[in-house]
């Protein structure tokens, strides 16, 4: 016995089973949406509800791809979300690198402006940015999707963070021996930043997918709707068709677990970056 | 090329777009916020007239708007400390030695965090359903009648809330338990021999030395709650009889369904005025309780 008045087994069972209760309360809306999408058209609407499906079918996942454009709204979310993760790790890591390494004028005001406007809220800008766009002609277009995410303060700091880390003699070196700054950066920079732009593109890619705000404002035309948006207009449109619903939120949902699970340190380590360390 | 040059070429297309692309847009909201701008302006900008504060007198004379901020501050204020407990609470149990498979909880705990809020949201939806939801027949196991939790104005929002809290807790946990590793173990050492219990262990060395941590998970709680948006969209609609109304989903609706651009992007603005002024009284609260 120790000195709360506990016996150890009781103590070890008790946080044991908390883990395991919170782990059930954790994952069992998903696997229950995987079930689901898996039962025949109606089958969920019993009471009880049915946990398993009786007759496993992929009826639901042909029917959205077959009469739903499922396929459509997939690619255009892979679209959108891998064209602003090129963009952004792109550009933010030049800018971060810019913030933690090279000396310019105006730097750390620049640097303290942006740090500032982080704690301004996407909304407030979207009014005038859809006028903006649509003077543009972008509205319903892939890049009025993509154009806001192109960069981001979070991933400009979150390389500047790290990149303060690299030392400045193996910049120097490169420097006498009279390379380029840009083959400085693509040689040296980029190859040194490498886990930093893994956690930047899973961050962006996460990010994009995941959006529902503005590509709701900024793609009314259904053809080119993301995953999210289609889903909800499914939703509202056909709200007792629950097996094909589950379905959709398979769809959704599956590729960004995935892209996490199998990078989940380089995911995990971002977040710290950019919270508790800042 | 010099360094200095350097510097400037490498961080302007970046600093370009979002000065372009947010910083120019969230000033000229200001602007826009002070104007009449609606559909007829969308057709003929001539149609535009300056109309100094009015949009944001009517929002304060407007019911809809208050219903909007009371149903958004409700969110926030038993969402956010409900959030901050379970994901302290979580991290809590992964960081105590008694626990096994660690790992696999804790990327149990995250799933929810990466997943999609709008297909999470119809899952739960489903779960909350009134006739055939999980939900009500657990319940009913225990003897309870159905609760119709999306579709009574009592219970729409603290289903919102619960589903929140689910989908979010991971996210603080993650930072909640770095900040836990980082305590010395000499530290709990010492008042075990002391003769300390295991609560005011938690209280007189856990919570100080998180004390910065906190704060911080709690500015940023604060902040993402303040910006209720797809749950209701996706979930309620809204409903019923406003209940679910959040100050974004005004302005969604102000916005891009009545297409009052100007007074949309005065709702935007006392938003952020609102989250500012939140997140710095949290802060005040904090220096003057000694945490830094």
């Amino acid at each position: 016995m120790n000195r709360d008045g506990m016996p150890a087994w009781l103590a070890r069972a008790i946080v044991n089973g908390l883990l395991i209760g919170l782990a059930v309360l954790s994952l069992a809306p998903l696997l229950w949406m995987l079930a689901v999408s898996l039962m025949q058209p109606g089958e969920a609407a019993a009471f009880p509800p049915p946990l398993w499906p009786a007759s496993p079918t992929l009826h639901n996942y042909s029917e959205l791809f077959s009469r739903m454009g499922m396929g459509r709204y997939l690619l255009n979310s892979f679209l959108v979300s891998t064209l602003v993760t090129a963009i952004a790790v792109l550009l933010n890591t030049l800018a971060g690198y810019a913030f933690a390494k090279l000396d310019f004028a105006g730097r750390e005001g620049v640097f303290r402006l942006l740090l500032a406007a982080l704690v301004i809220p996407a909304q407030v800008s979207m009014m005038p940015l859809f006028l903006m766009l649509k003077q543009m002609g972008l509205i319903n277009t892939y890049a009025g999707a993509v154009v806001p995410g192109m960069a981001g303060i979070f991933g400009i700091f979150l390389v500047r963070q790290y990149a303060r880390s690299i030392p400045d003699e193996l910049l120097e070196a490169p420097r006498i021996d009279g390379a380029g700054e840009l083959r400085i950066f693509f040689q040296i920079v980029l190859p040194a930043l490498r886990p930093i732009l893994v956690t930047l593109a899973i961050f962006s890619f996460l990010g994009a997918w995941n959006d529902f705000m503005w590509p709701l404002i900024v793609l009314s035309d259904e053809r080119l709707q993301t995953l999210p948006v289609a889903l909800a207009s499914l939703s509202r449109e056909h709200v007792q068709d629950n097996e094909m619903m589950m379905a959709g939120s398979v769809v959704t949902v599956v590729p960004v677990l995935l892209l996490f699970l199998v990078l989940q340190r380089y995911y995990l380590q971002g977040l710290l970056v950019g919270s508790v360390k800042g | 090329m010099k360094p200095s040059t350097a510097g400037w070429v490498f961080a302007a297309p970046a600093l370009g777009v979002i000065g372009l692309f947010f910083g120019l847009p969230v000033l000229a909201a200001l602007a826009l916020s002070l104007t009449d701008f609606d559909i007829y302006s969308l057709a003929h900008i001539e149609n535009l007239r300056f109309v100094a504060f009015d949009n944001y007198l009517g929002l304060l004379r407007n019911p809809l708007f208050w219903k909007a901020l009371g149903n958004t501050l409700y969110f926030v204020a038993v969402g956010v400390p409900l959030s901050i407990a379970v994901s302290l609470g979580a991290a809590l149990l992964l960081n105590s030695k008694l626990g096994v498979f660690k790992p696999f909880f804790r990327t149990a705990f995250f799933a929810p965090v990466v997943t999609t809020v709008v297909a999470v949201a119809v899952i739960w939806r489903y779960l909350l359903h009134t006739r055939y939801g999980l939900i009500n027949w657990g319940l009913s196991g225990l003897g309870i009648d159905p609760v119709d939790w999306l579709g009574d104005p009592r219970w729409a929002m603290p289903s919102i809330i619960v589903f929140a809290v689910w989908k979010n807790f991971g996210y603080n946990m993650i930072i909640f338990l770095a900040g836990l590793q980082a305590i010395p173990e000499d530290l709990y050492e010492a008042a075990r021999i002391d003769g300390a219990s295991a609560t005011r262990q938690f209280r007189h060395i856990t919570l100080p030395i998180l004390g910065p941590v906190l704060l911080m998970v709690s500015i940023l709680t604060l902040a993402g709650y303040f910006q209720l948006f797809a749950e209701p969209y996706v979930m309620t609609q809204g409903g019923p009889l406003q209940s679910t109304v959040s100050v974004l989903y005004l302005m969604y609706e102000e916005g891009f369904k009545w297409w009052n651009l100007g007074n949309a992007s005065a709702v935007a603005f006392l938003l952020f005025v609102l989250m500012t002024a939140s997140t710095s009284a949290l802060m005040w609260l904090a220096r003057r309780k000694g945490v830094e």
